[in-house]
């Protein structure tokens, strides 16, 4: 098992240490996934997602490249934009989704930790023929995000840098606590927030001086609990769930990422899905008889298993129990309804809106 | 000292159910342990009123944010009451076990041999510390 720079921190702070895509992470402190989730949506909390990996691409080749092996169009970026993008197989099923940071002599490529080595291998495997460098960065630099509505002031206290003007999806490269770092106003919890690019022998001491800089607004340290739940409600999907290997972009309501106007790898397959009619589409569902519906559990209509649940808790902003699905595509429509088979009982659901959690950016 | 709280007026299952019995009713909720270990619980899924519940089978369902556990009943009989409380806020169960009780039983003719296979106070806390750690 891996270890992020702030481990034992977790550790002294009361973390609840698990294994999460071969790392050890806290899912909670001890205040709880509740508190910690309430403390997002309400003030700040601050998560270690170094688990993240992170690539450095750069040379005279390298927005060819990135034009080729992912689906936005980065010629739409300007310079520190930041943007949510795929990786496609050619058969247009899903490598991973990621994060691109068009930065002054290089671009960043935020990837799943899951898909860490899948993707830098993938992506090595199409650099025949470019120049350029592919670098993966993870292990010296450490990745935190800071969410929620308190988050600009809370480290516009540890930055010279007027953090007001970071525009949503762009980053900025500045002198944060004495160190250089990189700030994407991103995140993955429907709040306002950054997250952040440190030196990994800097992690622990920045860690505890941002939790200072925030205690008076109520910052807290969270886990993957809360994490999970923050960017369920949003709606944001997380690789293996709402996205896999197995799940073609379009039924997994992707489609935005796609820029149909350039070529990349996978355009041929995903154009031949695109003019098929879905089979089976992503939906959101709330429970109209109450219970919890949980990956993996089945979804019925009349008896029959249609289809499966991606994601699904107990909102604690809604206090309503909701999910995600994949399900045939006449139950994709909002009001549809089919039965979640909640250990072998069927319990009622209907189809509502996405998000359940409209995003707060600035 | 332990890090969980224990009631002496229980007795307790290895899967840390706890049971009271006062007069003809037998009372059963989760323990301290059980609670910690569950994480924040966010929903109670309870046997209805009437039913019929067995020792050392599961009886209700406790939803936490992390997972869906059953509860294994540690005494039989017939369930006279569930508690509503439960329904609106789950969260008591993390902030008071041994007050948050799910269903109340009249026990079945077998209620003192199920009882006498339940740990005492000082058993069970010791049967905490050794899977706590």
């Amino acid at each position: 098992m891996q270890r992020t720079p702030l481990y034992d921190t977790h550790v002294a702070m009361g973390g609840r240490m698990v294994e999460f895509a071969g790392y050890g992470l806290p899912v909670q402190y001890p205040s709880g996934p509740l508190v910690e989730h309430h403390a997002v949506r309400t003030a700040a909390g601050i998560f270690d997602i170094d688990h993240m990996g992170q690539f450095e691409l750069a040379g005279p080749d390298a927005d060819l490249f990135l034009q080729l092996v992912q689906v936005w169009d980065i010629d739409q970026m300007a310079l520190h934009d930041a943007h949510y993008s795929l990786l496609l197989y050619n058969d247009a099923t899903v490598i991973d989704d990621i994060f691109l940071y068009k930065l002054d002599d290089r671009w960043l490529v935020i990837v799943n930790a899951a898909n860490r080595a899948k993707d830098l291998a993938w992506l090595q495997a199409q650099t025949l023929g470019f120049d350029l460098t592919l670098v993966d960065r993870s292990d010296e630099l450490c990745m935190l995000a800071l969410q929620g509505p308190k988050a600009e002031q809370i480290l516009q206290r540890l930055t010279k840098a007027d953090l007001s003007k970071v525009a949503t999806r762009t980053a900025i490269e500045f002198e944060l606590d004495g160190f250089a770092a990189i700030a994407g106003r991103t995140g993955y919890t429907g709040e306002d927030g950054f997250e952040l690019y440190i030196p990994a022998g800097r992690a622990v001491e920045f860690w505890n001086n941002l939790l200072a800089a925030g205690k008076e607004d109520g910052l807290l340290a969270c886990g993957l609990a809360a994490r999970d739940s923050l960017r369920f409600e949003a709606c944001m999907p997380l690789y293996g769930h709402e996205l896999a290997a197995t799940i073609n972009p379009l039924e997994a309501r992707m489609g935005w990422t796609v820029s149909w106007h350039k070529d990349f790898i996978g355009r041929d397959a995903l154009l031949k899905v695109k003019l098929e009619t879905p089979q089976r589409l992503l939906v959101g569902f709330e429970m109209v008889e109450k219970a919890v519906a949980r990956e993996h559990y089945d979804i019925a209509v009349d008896g029959q298993i249609v289809g499966h649940v991606t994601s699904g808790m107990k909102s604690p902003t809604l206090d309503k129990f909701l999910g995600m699905a994949l399900v045939p595509a006449p139950y994709g429509a909002v009001g549809a309804e089919f039965d979640v088979l909640v250990r072998g009982q069927p319990k009622r659901a209907r189809v509502v809106k996405r998000p359940f959690y409209k995003p707060r950016y600035k | 000292m332990s890090q969980f709280k224990f009631d002496k007026s229980m007795r307790y299952a290895n899967t840390h159910e706890w049971v009271r019995v006062d007069g003809d009713i037998a009372t059963v909720g989760v323990s301290d342990y059980a609670q910690d270990s569950l994480s924040d619980v966010v929903y109670v899924d309870l046997p209805d009123v009437g039913a019929t519940v067995t020792a050392g089978k599961p009886a209700a369902t406790v939803e936490s944010v992390k997972a869906a556990e059953d509860v294994i009943s540690p005494v039989s009989g017939e369930v006279v009451e569930v508690n509503a409380a439960l329904d609106a806020t789950p969260e008591i169960v993390n902030e008071r076990p041994y007050e948050a009780w799910f269903y109340r039983v009249k026990p079945a003719a077998t209620l003192a041999a199920e009882l006498a296979a339940l740990m005492d106070v000082d058993t069970y806390e010791k049967h905490v510390e050794a899977v706590a750690h």
